[in-house]
């Protein structure tokens, strides 16, 4: 298992060192560039060639480039045009906010859409099932952005159920501790703090969790068909065995296996899905770094979000491999 | 008193758009304690959904089940799914024709062994490997408390089926169903198989029920025969009779077809004419008819009736085979 483990990370290696020379030839043809942005109205050629004589970006690309990886090995992205800060710094305090929100809405997506994928598969071809099957192709095709901005209207500005925006009331003041904002309040005993924090995370994580829900649903309810019509399943039941034991041991372990993979592969959408969140709630994670980088071009921070973002994509699907084998003994040969 | 009764055991699948079709139509079979009932025919005439029926096993939708399946003195058919739950694997174990699919790939063999003895016996999971490892043992699989903890892939197609016949009779079953239990194996593991079971139901005085296409597995095997075709009993004999003296032209072509060790190098076997294919309904006439050679007019207009042919016979036919006509020679290619 380790052997396995260690050969798949240095199999990302290459891929993470292809993504950062495409990712880094694709920031600097993208028109304009951080001299204009930072200079705004004040723009001149003039200006904007000296600034680019300091940020270096006068030099060959290549060159540019090899420093960039140089310094990346040893640790160092740079720092960001914009705040001038470390852009690891900068990218650490926002990480928690992204993190927990991701972390949340996959929970929900996963703990609802296995029970219901496998409720609808074993009542196939009635209410519930078809039911589900139409929820589930409703959910899959609402945009994220359009989903958050209902929940808020409805749920937040209407009913006042939940929190429109932000992560925290202002009144709350809430010591941190791991930045996650429901973890803190538990570890300092500020109770009301955690309280306040899942009043805040319940609507982004419904919206960013309802196309993974969707999916996990679908795929959950097809793998279970197929199980259930599998040889082994009738040979459980030649045997006597209880349902429960039939569809816990037998059905549910089987069907699982194409289900992890997709929410392996899910990582990536759930990525995208929580910036868009991140936009609509005000929720001031990766989200809101990522989006002021792009508008004003700040090279080093969009190269370290996006190589990030590559390398919790490897690591997710790695774990996804890690889980499968254990369930899967034939892999682990 | 048998064993097991099966009267006028009838299964009838309902296709959304298609009419009803009988697979099993009126099949009645007596099993004594210890004795060896062979069902046989072609692929497709019904054998697997009998057996299924008895079992309890059919899919839950899309079938009716009419007749009676008396196990001694109680009828399994009008038992709920839980009262059938508590008998399979304790009453009536069955062994199936794929020993690879027949068996979960996720979990150990050892697990699939105590599950039985744990749901029938009350086992707790030590005590139950112990004996597991000396079921294992009981069927020819060497090194057993090794292979308890292996996956179905890690054994050969023969230590697999030795595996579920081992499951099946786990719980030392009065009867066995045997459903084509050697048709995915190697010739010489086919061998080695049916003495297995041959010595097993011999030592322990269960009764089997041997399902196969093949006379070849019946010879060495079953006291009484039926002979299927498309659903119904075609012929019913005590197995030396038989062969001996096949009176129905369907298991006169089947007795024809058996490759003989005797006979000479890339000698033509006799197959029977046609496909199931070419059957006409039951209700129309004799199905085998556009088959047979020795069909008549009236074997296409009158449905043959079963009847007792003397010495524990019954033949469904207008115009058997004489008695003393050999089966190389007669059928026609
Ligand atoms: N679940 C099912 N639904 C509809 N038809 C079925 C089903 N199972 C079997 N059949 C049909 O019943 C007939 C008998 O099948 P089976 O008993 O499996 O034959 P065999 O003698 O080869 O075991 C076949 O025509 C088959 O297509
Ligand atoms: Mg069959």
């Amino acid at each position: 298992m380790l052997r396995f483990i260690v050969r798949r990370l240095l199999q990302a290696i290459p891929t993470l060192l292809i993504l950062s020379v495409l990712v880094f030839a694709w920031l600097r043809s993208l028109p304009g560039g951080p001299a204009g942005a930072l200079l705004g109205d004040k723009a001149t050629p003039e200006k904007i060639e000296a600034l680019n004589k300091v940020l270096g970006l006068d030099q060959p690309l290549y060159l540019q480039y090899f420093k960039f990886l140089g310094r990346v090995l040893t640790g160092d992205f740079g720092n960001s045009l914009i705040s001038g800060e470390s852009v690891l710094t900068e990218i650490g305090r926002a990480l928690p906010a992204t993190i927990e929100l991701s972390i949340t809405a996959l929970f929900f997506a996963v703990a609802l859409g296995i029970p219901l994928g496998y409720l609808a598969a074993s009542n196939k071809g009635r209410f519930l099932d078809n039911f589900t099957v139409i929820g589930t192709l409703v959910g899959v095709a609402v945009p994220v952005f359009f989903l958050g901005i209902l929940l808020k209207i409805v749920f937040a500005q209407n009913l006042g159920w939940f929190a429109p925006s932000s992560r925290q009331s202002a009144d709350i003041d809430a010591t941190r501790v791991t930045g996650f904002a429901t973890l803190d309040g538990l570890l300092t005993g500020e109770f009301d703090a955690t309280l306040d924090a899942l009043w805040h995370l319940v609507l982004p994580a419904v919206a960013l969790a309802t196309i993974p829900l969707a999916i996990i649903v679908r795929i959950t309810r097809a793998s279970v068909l197929d199980v259930l019509n599998e040889d082994f399943v009738r040979t459980a039941n030649a045997k006597g065995l209880t349902g429960q034991v039939v569809r816990r041991r037998h059905v549910l372990r089987n069907a699982l296996l194409p289900v992890s993979t997709t929410i392996g592969l899910q990582t990536g959408l759930l990525l995208g899905g929580a910036v868009l969140t991140e936009k609509v709630f005000v929720w001031g994670g990766i989200g809101s770094l990522l989006a002021q980088g792009i508008e004003r071009r700040d090279y080093p921070r969009l190269q370290a979000l996006i190589l990030l973002g590559a390398a919790v994509y490897v690591l997710v699907n790695l774990l996804v491999d890690i889980s499968y084998a254990l369930i899967d003994p034939r892999v682990r040969a | 008193m048998a064993l097991l009764e099966v009267r006028d055991l009838t299964v009838t699948f309902q296709r959304k758009g298609s009419a009803p079709f009988n697979a099993v139509d009126g099949v009645s079979f007596d099993v004594d304690p210890g004795q060896t009932v062979g069902l046989v025919g072609e692929s497709g005439c019904g054998k697997s959904v009998t057996s299924l029926a008895i079992m309890g096993l059919l899919p839950k939708r899309g079938n009716r089940v009419g007749g009676t399946v008396s196990y001694e003195g109680t009828d399994l058919l009008t038992l709920s799914d839980r009262q059938m739950r508590d008998r399979r694997g304790r009453d009536l174990g069955m062994v199936f024709q794929d020993p690879l699919s027949s068996l979960n790939p996720v979990i150990p063999i050892g697990i699939q062994v105590t599950e039985v003895l744990e749901r029938h016996r009350g086992m707790a999971r030590k005590k139950a490997m112990v004996e597991a490892a000396g079921l294992l043992d009981k069927v020819g699989i060497p090194d057993p408390t090794r292979r308890l903890t292996e996956y179905p892939h890690q054994l050969s197609g023969g230590m697999r089926q030795r595996a579920l016949i081992a499951i099946a009779l786990a719980v030392q079953p009065r009867l066995l169903i045997a459903d084509e239990p050697t048709t995915a194996l190697d010739v010489t593991i086919q061998a080695q198989i049916l003495a297995l079971l041959k010595e097993l139901v011999t030592d322990s005085g269960t009764a089997l029920i041997m399902i196969t296409h093949d006379l070849g597995v019946v010879a060495g095997l079953c006291d009484e025969v039926n002979v299927l075709y498309a659903g119904r009993v075609v012929e019913k004999a005590e197995r030396h009779e038989l062969f001996a003296q096949p009176r129905h032209p369907y298991t006169h072509g089947l007795l024809a077809s058996i490759p003989r060790l005797d006979g000479a190098r890339g000698e033509r076997l006799n197959p029977i004419r046609g496909s199931v294919s070419d059957n006409i309904p039951w209700d129309t006439g004799c199905a085998f008819a556009p088959r047979c050679p020795n069909a008549l007019e009236v074997c296409t207009q009158v449905t043959p009736p079963q009847e007792d042919i003397g010495g524990g016979r019954l033949l469904r036919c207008h115009n058997p085979v004489r008695p003393g006509t050999p089966a190389v020679e007669e059928v026609s290619v």
